[in-house]
């Protein structure tokens, strides 16, 4: 064992980081260049990290991969769904190095994908967006019609339905993870189209700005966001990525490193929910803290039936809960959504 | 007293010496900069532009990669030169490669998955009929309306660029990809796949037009009249209609070209190295083929090194950025100086430096 650390102390495990967007973006590649730093943190000497950012998904991706394989790599970091084939392909070219992806559904023998329950959060986030609409409409800036996205909208109507049966949902589609302008002329459009509530899945801090200015309530999405507590920001769904990472390359250095399919929620840490706002009221406060209670200690998943998809079909009977199969690759609204899903 | 004149013709000397300067100011300034950064620079420079062609650790993968990476610059910006000779300004090459790739793959999808011998040359003629159309839209607009080529052009990227990202989502996304956008991956169809010819060797398809595309345009300019006629144009619009052009059909012509070379650039692509319709498919080759152009002089034996010579930039950038920690945006800086200090040292071609006493002045 001493000489095993020993070992380890000289050679210190190298890990790279592949992000798709800058690495001071507020959102998505911020938050895993944040938890790659704590590993430095939490590791000292024994890892050397490789970051790249600004990444686009496609051949420069697989090159970057290459090269950080190449240059003595003993783990990858893939941070964007865009970058699946692109790990397939590199790491079934480099057996001995070990490769994880986020959010996608492939996986190898030396290529492990991971993600994140986000949809637990917005179970909280519609929970508390139900009760404290007045206007009875709820809005969410959803960003690409994937299944993670697609989700994340169901999830939060699901539970400002539960708790608020008036309640409707616009959804609008911006096409873009980070772009502050688009998202703050979205918030303002539907603050006039008398919207009071808006959940984004977009990551920047330009929605809750604009509430600031022109009322109405959002959410820390991606970070906590708490410089605009008490309002706008009722709460927030945040991403904490360190633990995993953390684990995983302990994992290497321990040689006990396995392919895997992770997929975390509140439970693990991997999904936080922000402190709840003095704005809210004390029974918000509670509702919100019972569902996420019941996510925690397993009593509750927020896909239980009876649950229609949004033509009336039926999805879940009474009591049935969803598989992650279905939720991973999740296409259509429930029941009471409007809109469609672009296509 | 420094002052510039006015050279009487442009100089030659200067017109090849000029990227050479600017390339060593860039290694200059950029190892001033990244000396800052608390990086050593000797070491940074050698990062960039020396060890992807000769590291014994990883050149074998790099230098393929170099082909990779410029094929579709070269062109792409082969196209654009001709137009940027005759004062055309084609700026929307980004939106041209987008199209041409969407008409090519669209080609590929629809039969797909049919095993077709012909496929990937049909494919081929897909992608430079979209990007030829993409730029018909400029360049008839100009003719008939006399509208600006530059403004339209560059808007119909946006446009280009969203019907890529409705086609990734919608309808050319893989039906089995699990709800995610993106295409097939035409990598793993046999007959739209556009291969390496030598296994490893970083050659496919594109890369072989890329260099039919700089001797063509090297025969056209220099022993067609139709080139001739581009270069009249440019240098000198006046006699270029004493000698019978006809400004509409030239803009035709070359807004035509360098839409068809970048779709093609785009089809090679998707085919190729990218394997797939994606949101970000368009990675910005149609806007850096814009440097490429003028790097090389408009000349298409420069263009050619000009690629090239970006090519390494990118991914020796990259190498610095993951073996050295340099932040990306202080590689896109370099990458810029580039730029900057070439139309620096185009000064030089056009004006003398004269050292003066205050008198004669």
């Amino acid at each position: 064992m001493a000489a095993a650390t020993g070992a380890l102390a000289a050679d210190p495990v190298k890990v790279g980081f592949v992000y798709v967007g800058p690495v001071n973006d507020g959102g998505w590649s911020q938050h895993h260049h944040e938890a790659a730093m704590t590993l430095k943190e939490h590791f000292g000497d024994q890892v050397e990290l490789i970051e790249q950012e600004s990444v686009p998904e496609g051949p420069d991706a697989e090159r970057v991969m290459t090269q950080m394989a190449l240059t003595g790599a003993d783990i990858v970091f893939a941070t964007s769904f865009g970058y699946m084939d692109q790990v397939e392909s590199v790491a079934a070219k480099f057996p001995n190095v070990k490769f994880e992806h986020a959010t996608g559904f492939k996986s190898g023998p030396n290529f492990a994908n991971y993600s994140a329950r986000f949809y637990e959060g917005r179970a909280v986030m519609g929970t508390i967006a139900g009760m404290m609409t007045e206007s009875n409409k709820i809005g969410y800036l959803a960003s690409f019609p994937i299944p993670e996205v697609i989700r994340g909208i169901n999830s939060s109507f699901i539970h400002a339905q539960k708790v608020n049966p008036d309640v409707e949902i616009r959804v609008v589609w911006l096409n873009t993870w980070y772009d502050p302008a688009k998202e703050a002329d979205a918030t303002q459009a539907l603050l006039e189209q008398g919207v009071d509530v808006i959940l984004a899945h977009t990551d920047s801090t330009a929605p809750l700005a604009t509430m600031e200015k022109s009322g109405g309530y959002g959410f820390g999405q991606a970070a906590d966001m708490a410089q605009y507590a008490p309002e706008p920001r009722l709460s927030s769904i945040i991403d904490d990525w360190a633990p995993y990472y953390e684990e995983r390359v302990q994992a290497v250095m321990d040689g006990t490193w396995e392919t895997a399919a992770t997929w975390s929620g509140i439970k693990d840490g991997m999904v936080g929910i922000g402190d709840f706002s003095d704005a809210m009221p004390d029974e918000v406060k509670a509702k919100a803290q019972e569902v996420m209670d019941g996510i925690v200690d397993g009593s509750y998943h927020p896909f239980t039936g009876p649950l229609n998809k949004q033509d009336g079909t039926p999805w879940l009977a009474e009591g049935e809960i969803a598989d992650d199969g279905t939720l991973a690759g999740m296409d259509f609204y429930v029941e009471g959504v409007t809109g469609d899903i672009p296509n | 007293m420094i002052r510039l004149e006015r050279r009487p013709a442009p100089s030659r000397t200067w017109t090849y010496l000029a990227p050479l300067l600017a390339v060593l100011a860039t290694m200059i300034a950029g190892a001033i900069m990244f000396a800052l950064l608390g990086k050593d620079p000797v070491l940074a420079i050698r990062t960039i532009f020396w060890d992807p062609i000769f590291s014994a650790q990883f050149g074998a993968y790099s230098r393929p990669q170099l082909l990779i990476k410029a094929g579709p610059l070269i062109l792409i910006a082969i196209g654009l030169s001709l137009g940027f000779r005759a004062g055309i300004w084609n700026i929307g090459a980004e939106g041209q490669y987008i199209m041409g790739a969407l008409a090519g793959a669209s080609v590929a999808l629809a039969v797909y998955p049919m095993e077709l011998p012909v496929l990937l040359p049909l494919m081929v003629i897909a992608g430079a009929l979209g990007g030829w159309a993409w730029a018909m839209i400029p360049g008839v607009l100009r003719t008939m309306f006399n509208t600006n080529e530059i403004l339209v052009s560059l808007l119909l990227v946006y446009v280009a660029e969203q019907i890529l990202s409705a086609a990734a989502v919608g309808f050319l996304r893989n039906p089995e990809g699990g709800g995610f956008p993106g295409s097939r991956n035409l990598q793993s169809y046999a007959s739209a796949h556009n291969a390496e010819i030598i296994a490893g060797s970083g050659l496919h398809w594109g890369v072989v037009a890329a260099f039919i595309s700089v001797i063509a345009a090297y025969v056209l300019l220099q022993r067609h009249i139709l080139g001739f006629h581009i270069k009249l144009a440019g240098e000198a619009p006046r006699a270029a209609k004493l000698a019978g052009v006809v400004p509409a059909r030239l803009v035709l012509f070359c807004l035509g070209v360098s839409g068809a070379l970048a779709g093609m650039a785009g089809l090679f692509e998707v085919a190729g190295p990218a394997g797939k319709i994606s949101i970000d498919f368009g990675a910005g080759y149609g806007f850096t083929a814009i440097i490429v152009a003028f790097l090389g002089r408009l000349h298409p034996a420069g263009i050619l090194l000009a690629g090239l010579l970006m090519a390494l930039t990118y991914i020796g950038g990259e190498l610095a950025q993951l073996m050295l920690g340099l932040p990306a945006a202080a590689i896109q800086a370099f990458q810029g100086m580039l730029l900057f200090f070439l139309l620096a040292f185009d000064v030089f071609g056009h004006y003398r430096l004269r050292i003066a006493t205050g008198r004669t002045a």
